[in-house]
């Protein structure tokens, strides 16, 4: 089910943005908190199968878009983490979420108190280095030298479009110190634990029905675990 | 092997290079990792990419393997293989041949 909900911004302003949500009413409802960035692309589709596969197993969950990402009418660059984490927290809040889960650069986003699972969470650092060395390998293809170190400068000051995502200066600098949360009401499901390999690492966006599987029953099985 | 051959014996080939003491990891069994990464990043079966040899081509010979995708793949090698891949060790010749790569990751963890 297509629907939208209220962002608000930093002006206290809100605006629109769309919302994925499989919406029954039931008691587990899942606020989803997506891959960032170029991993974002990647994992789209096998995020919405997952939400189909919770559904399978009675869980409802939404996955709204945040603002400066996909429909929004925001220019991503004007978005910090901050900002990012603000909506996070108001779209658990305006859905009645019980439970958050987050992809991969997701888990910068989780917000506090709200119990749940972290999908094999990524630093900021980590996420930022291997879109920079994507930029690099790029422009050293098309006869232009770049350095990590030059482009690391260019974003902390201007920002930077790393994979197609222009990514402002505020929310550059952010990303680039910003931990996964990690506390006792969050449990973290590693790849390992779902099998195969990452969806995130491959090229070109992929599916893998076996893994949505392995990860939606990892969830129905333990929702009643975490508080 | 045990002990290292004394300098200068004989030139020091990568399966010599690989027994070193300070070398946690076979070449074997290094062969193995890199080929279970590139199969990952590029979403192939195991046996494909057993089949990869010293003289297989990547970047620029696999449609799969484009800049993001080698971003990918470097950094999952960093993970894996917990070595630290500066922007200056990536070059044509490292990235041309699977073998190129294997001599690379070989000589990050020799030198580590």
């Amino acid at each position: 089910m297509i629907a939208t909900w209220q962002a608000p911004l930093k002006d206290g302003s809100t605006s629109e943005e769309l919302l994925f949500a499989v919406d029954k009413k039931r008691p587990v409802r899942i606020l989803i908190l997506p891959a960032l960035f170029d991993e974002a692309n990647k994992l789209r589709r096998f995020t919405v199968q997952l939400m189909r596969a919770l559904d399978q197993h009675g869980i409802d969950s939404y996955l709204p878009d945040l603002p400066g990402c996909n429909e929004s009418l925001i220019p991503l660059q004007s978005m910090s983490l901050a900002d990012w984490r603000t909506a996070a927290s108001a779209a658990q809040t305006q859905l009645g979420a019980t439970h958050v889960l987050s992809i991969r650069g997701g888990a910068l986003l989780s917000p506090e108190g709200v119990s749940g699972w972290s999908y094999a969470p990524v630093s900021g650092a980590k996420l930022l280095r291997s879109m920079i060395r994507a930029r690099t390998i790029a422009a050293r293809e098309g006869g232009r030298a770049e350095t990590s170190e030059d482009l690391m400068k260019e974003g902390r000051t201007q920002g930077l479009v790393l994979g197609g995502w222009p990514i402002g200066p505020e929310m550059f600098r952010a990303i680039e110190t910003a931990e996964t949360r990690e506390d006792d009401a969050i449990i973290s499901i590693t790849q390992n634990d779902v099998g195969g390999a990452g969806l995130w690492l491959r090229a070109e966006p992929g599916e893998n029905p076996a893994q949505v599987e392995a990860l939606a029953a990892i969830i129905a099985a333990n929702e009643g675990a975490v508080q | 092997m045990s002990a290292q051959p004394a300098a200068g014996e004989e030139a020091q080939d990568l399966d010599q290079a690989s027994a070193k003491p300070s070398l946690a990891i076979s070449r074997a069994a290094l062969d193995a990792e890199l080929k279970s990464i590139i199969a990952d990043v590029l979403g192939i079966d195991a046996d494909q990419a057993d089949e990869l040899s010293e003289d297989s081509g990547l970047f620029g010979h696999l449609p799969e393997l484009d800049s993001m995708a080698v971003a990918g793949l470097l950094t999952e090698m960093e993970d894996r293989l917990d070595i630290v891949i500066e922007d200056d060790d990536v070059d044509g010749e490292m990235l041309e041949t699977y073998g190129g790569l294997l001599a690379f990751a070989i000589t990050k963890l020799t030198e580590s």
